[in-house]
């Protein structure tokens, strides 16, 4: 690599250093926006006892759960999961823990982990079990708990269009989490649909501007629809 | 008679106001959508980071990249933004979003709510609902005002863990508009052929009932 050039020729380059034990933050809402071959290529490279944090974990055979298939992931820190019977199947026997984690204090602890604030405090979950165990605080008399930030090893994130500097844009909907988890991995991998010289992306109009990101990959997407709805003709 | 999913989506709607930003849970409050009056702007808000949220897509137009928080493809009206699920909840949290419409298991007669999770079956998780209900000042809580087996969820106290505490004000069940004041569910309008009699039988939290209650009317 040279200067800014964050450009790596394959997956196997994108995810190295990736090792059992590490916790890895992925972007994606649902299937929408996921970095799926990131993913196989963990699945690939066989790595274990990985904590995930994501908002979901995909389904049977596609986005993160290909990865409960060999029982790669020990924990999840989702807010929403069990759309896959394998996952209901390994929390049930114990050999897959959870932190359920409301959505936006799911985003705002990645937010806040990348901008280095180590905690903030949020109305949302008081008097709730996730409240259990926190610091609650009172400010202008409303209680709220103390959350603290996430910080990945790894964040894998998926884009639409990067430069070789590594500067993203998100396509639609497909932004959800990815710019947060860009923000917060330790080593943040990008995989986008086209890399585009660089001067090529409005300056103005970059979502993730390359100072986040260490590897950027270009690669084919299935972008398998989870929920297909159609108006009636 | 109780009132239809269709006839609560239409009541919900009542509540509109021009130039209103909504968020709409999934299940009957996703419908109120259809009863938006013509006269009216309202933008829709999706959690995942949406706002502006359009009608489904065609065949033609469908796109993987364009979905709303309940994983459905959409499409975006003239106007619509999308931003990251920070930007999103930092709407929700920060009391930006006019009306927030959701479903819930139980309410009771302090605005507490559970909606989330049932001990012993099996958990999928709270998603976007904990923010929406600690964010929002106006909600409106959509469900059946008691169970099949005919136990009220309009409770005392909730039993389930809760969703959020002390949040709510405003109930909408198949039988009653009520508002939750000082400890007790206040009975504002009944559906229409529904008696009094009936509300307060298949209400287990502390009820006050005015003198008179009227029918709910729709156009």
């Amino acid at each position: 690599m040279a200067g800014f050039d964050k450009v790596v020729g394959s997956y196997e380059e994108a995810m190295a250093g990736l090792e059992d034990g590490m916790t890895v933050l992925a972007g994606g809402f649902g299937l929408c926006g996921i970095p799926e071959n990131l993913i196989n290529e963990i699945k690939r490279k066989g790595t274990t006892g990985l904590t995930f944090v994501s908002n979901n974990c995909g389904v049977d055979g596609f986005g993160l759960g290909v990865l409960l298939e060999d029982k790669q992931i020990c924990k999840m820190v989702s807010s929403y999961v069990g759309e896959n019977a394998l996952f209901e199947k390994q929390l049930l026997s114990g050999e897959l823990e959870v932190e359920l984690t409301p959505q936006g204090t799911l985003a705002e602890k990645m937010r806040a982990g990348g901008a280095g604030i180590p905690a903030f405090y949020t109305a949302t979950g008081v008097g709730t079990p996730v409240a259990e165990g926190k610091e609650t605080k009172l400010f202008n008399g409303r209680e709220y708990l103390l959350e603290e930030a996430i910080t990945g090893d790894f964040a894998i994130v998926k884009g639409w269009k990067a430069d070789r500097y590594g500067n993203v844009v998100y396509r639609h909907t497909a932004q959800n989490f990815n710019p947060l988890a860009a923000t917060a991995g330790k080593i943040t991998v990008v995989e986008v649909e086209e890399i585009v010289e660089v001067g090529e992306l409005d300056p103005a109009h970059i979502h993730t501007p390359g100072i986040y990101v260490d590897r950027v990959i270009v690669g084919h997407f299935e972008k398998r629809i989870e929920k297909r709805t159609v108006k009636e003709a | 008679m109780a009132l239809t999913r269709e006839q609560m989506a239409q009541r919900v709607a009542q509540e509109l106001q021009d130039g209103f930003y909504v968020n709409l849970g999934i299940g009957i409050p996703t419908l109120v959508a259809n009863y938006v009056p013509s006269n009216m702007e309202v933008m829709l808000q999706s959690e995942n980071g949406l706002l502006g949220m359009g009608e489904f897509p065609t065949e033609d137009t469908i796109d993987a990249d364009m979905i709303n928080a309940g994983k459905q493809t959409v499409t975006t009206v003239k106007g619509a933004s999308i931003f990251s699920s920070a930007e999103s909840f930092a709407m929700i949290r920060g009391g930006h979003v006019d009306l927030t419409v959701l479903g819930a298991f139980e309410v009771d007669v302090n605005g507490n709510i559970a909606s989330w999770m049932i001990p012993n079956k099996l958990i999928k998780g709270m998603g976007g609902a904990m923010d929406l209900v600690a964010g929002a000042d106006n909600i409106i809580v959509t469900m059946t005002h008691a169970s099949k087996h005919g136990e009220s969820k309009l409770l005392s106290e909730c039993a389930l863990p809760l969703t959020g505490k002390g949040c709510i004000k405003k109930v909408l069940t198949d039988l009653a508009w009520l508002e939750i004041e000082n400890g007790a569910f206040v009975l504002k309008e009944r559906a229409p052929g529904v008696t009094v009699e009936e509300i307060i039988e298949k209400t287990q939290g502390k009820l006050i009932v005015p003198d008179h209650v009227p029918e709910m009317t729709f156009a």
